[in-house]
């Protein structure tokens, strides 16, 4: 599915992605690790195609086609989707416009119909049940005075509506209480498919007890530095980043 | 000094300059240097206004000639169109009429500017007068052409507990300016809100000018005025609130937000509180800048490609004035001429 050979993401002038490489099949979840600073978010905003953060070398595909040269809403069309750790705030602009407006322009983009209104709130209406979102807060403007905690479910809601093929989850766990974390990881597991595959990305091990994933790397310094399965998460919580982030300097 | 003087005398040492310090950014003197001929009377004007079927009573002025007053007797509820057309034959006119909201009446004014003519030079002149406990809520939009100048003068005064609601939207002409100086008695809970909208393209100039005097206690004063510019348009807002000695507990108001869409385009703003009372409450903002491209490139992760993106965040920046009108079939023609403006101007 989603395939990252040597990737170098610099930020003015500063190299922060040094020689990525990453494999995520199809039905696959798997999960990122790493220090603060590590370039975590830096490689979730390359792989949605983020101003800014152009990539200098190496190859991004999904499903064998170049994501690089697409623009972000196109990137988005073939079903990339970025749970943002900070998500933006979109004065004026109900939650729900926006949310039909997103899956509207990829439908058109895709060249499918787009959907209907009546449809479309009762998608809307269910998924904001099982997510434990009140649907009035849909009618408000999008994360506009939200805590943190309605913020990253209504990213969540956004994803199970959008119904992504490649989902980018960045620190959605942060800020969440633990009643939180359980519906959030719901909503993720609840997405889980054949023909659909995840990168979670995480500074605690506490998600991925919610979420198991099929593998956990280790991002220090801009580069892959360890890969295993689930068992690493629970090594990283022991021993902490400190011996990778030597190893990699 | 005025540009309705300068009509009605030919006189163009009446016109104000950059040297007027309320009118530096809106020059008409260094910019007229002859005047059209005056306006011919134009009978018949039939074409609908942007408010047609909202009112129950229309008052057209055309090329300058029409009923010189509206008066809403104590205790009745009107809604009024009032038109102000350039027709084609148009050259330069100026007008002067008396509203008249007596005590405990209550007026919704639909006010447009219709330019239908070319290179028109027009001026109005708007005495409005709310009486005790009297309400006006005002919509004002300006449709003149790109190549007139266009100015719209009212002096508004307040009587007590008189609440006045007014909503500009501004679409430019080669000069347009809207001046409102509100009177405002404080005292008895009288309340004023002063709202603006601008959306400009080409090289149109619009010029939303404001000045509320407080002058008794306990007055509150809301504005708020958003704008944008494209191409190379320029966007003028100047909005003063006086509180004068012994107005005391004032409440007033004041944010003026605008976007430049373009290198080219020119936002000036002057917000000025000037406050001679004490435990006055005031507050204002003013931001200029570009369109928020955390917001854009979020909208864009989601599939949004960038015109449409750039274009529902501009709408919703500009909806929040929108969103103000209290008149629901007003509110709905300003949502429908921000998407118009926007549209026109992509
Ligand atoms: N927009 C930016 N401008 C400047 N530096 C940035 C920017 N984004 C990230 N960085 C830098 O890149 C490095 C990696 O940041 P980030 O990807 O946010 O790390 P993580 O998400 O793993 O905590 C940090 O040193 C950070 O300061
Ligand atoms: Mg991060």
């Amino acid at each position: 599915m989603l395939s990252i050979k040597n990737l170098y993401v610099a930020i003015d002038g500063k190299p922060i992605l040094d020689g990525l490489s990453l494999d995520v099949p199809a039905g696959e979840v798997h999960a990122v690790m790493g220090p603060n600073g590590a370039g975590k978010s830096t490689l979730s905003y390359a792989l949605a195609g983020r101003p800014g953060y152009e990539t200098a070398a190496g190859s991004v595909t999904l499903d064998g086609e170049d994501l690089l040269a697409l623009e972000a809403n196109e990137r988005a069309a073939r079903g990339v989707f970025l749970s943002f750790q900070y998500p933006t705030e979109i004065p004026g602009v109900p939650a729900l416009t926006f949310i039909r407006t997103a899956m509207n322009a990829q439908r058109r983009a895709r060249g499918e119909a787009e959907i209907s209104a009546p449809e479309f709130l009762r998608l809307a209406r269910a998924k904001a049940a099982t997510l434990k979102i009140d649907f009035d807060m849909l009618k408000r403007a999008l994360n506009v005075g939200f805590s943190g905690g309605e913020k990253k479910r209504m990213e969540i809601l956004q994803m199970a509506m959008i119904s992504p093929r490649f989902a980018i989850l960045d620190e959605t766990d942060s800020g969440l209480d633990i009643d939180a974390l359980r519906i959030v990881a719901d909503g993720v597991n609840a997405m889980r498919s054949a023909d659909r595959a995840m990168l979670v990305i995480t500074h605690y091990q506490r998600l991925l007890d919610h979420i198991r994933p099929d593998r956990v790397h280790v991002l220090a310094a801009g580069r892959i530095v360890a890969s295993g399965g689930p068992e690493l998460a629970h090594a990283l919580e022991r021993e902490g980043y400190d011996k990778y982030a030597k190893a990699a300097a | 000094m005025s540009l309705a003087r300068a009509i009605e005398t030919g006189d163009l040492a009446q016109l104000p300059s950059r040297r007027d310090e309320d009118w530096r950014w809106t020059d008409l003197r260094g910019l007229l240097r002859v005047l059209p001929p005056p306006s011919p009377p134009h009978v018949g004007w039939a074409a609908p206004g942007p408010f047609a079927g909202l009112a129950g009573r229309e008052v057209k002025i055309v090329n300058g000639r029409g009923p010189g007053g509206i008066t809403v007797p104590a205790g009745e509820r009107h809604t009024v169109a009032l038109r102000f057309i350039a027709a084609p034959d148009a050259g330069a006119h100026a007008a002067r009429l008396a509203i008249e909201i007596e005590d405990g009446a209550e007026l919704v004014l639909l006010e447009s500017y219709e330019g239908v003519g070319e290179g028109y030079v027009a001026q109005v002149d708007l005495r409005i007068r709310l009486g005790a406990g009297a309400r006006l809520e005002r919509i004002v939009m300006t449709r003149d052409s790109p190549d007139s100048v266009s100015v719209s003068k009212t002096e508004a005064t307040l009587g007590p507990a008189a609440a006045l609601a007014q909503t500009v939207l501004a679409a430019g002409a080669r000069r347009q300016r809207t001046e409102t100086r509100v009177s405002h008695p404080g005292a008895g809970g009288a309340s004023v809100r002063l709202d603006g909208l601008y959306v400009l393209d080409g090289k149109r100039h619009a010029d939303i000018t404001t000045v509320v005097t407080h002058d008794g206690v306990d007055g509150a004063t809301d504005q708020l005025t958003k704008g944008v510019a494209r191409d190379q348009a320029r966007g003028v807002f100047q909005g003063r609130i006086v509180v004068s000695p012994g107005a005391d507990r004032t409440d007033a108001r004041m944010g003026h937000h605008a976007l430049l869409l373009s290198d080219r385009a020119e936002v000036d703003a002057k917000p000025e509180l000037e406050i001679y009372a004490d435990d006055v409450v005031c507050a204002h903002g003013n931001t200029v800048g570009a369109l928020d491209e955390e917001g854009l490139f979020y909208a864009k992760q989601r599939g949004i490609p960038d015109a449409e993106a750039r274009a529902m965040l501009t709408e919703a920046f500009l909806g929040e004035v929108v969103d103000r009108i209290g008149h629901e079939g007003a509110r709905e023609v300003a949502r429908t001429w921000v998407a118009k403006q926007l549209g026109a101007a992509s």
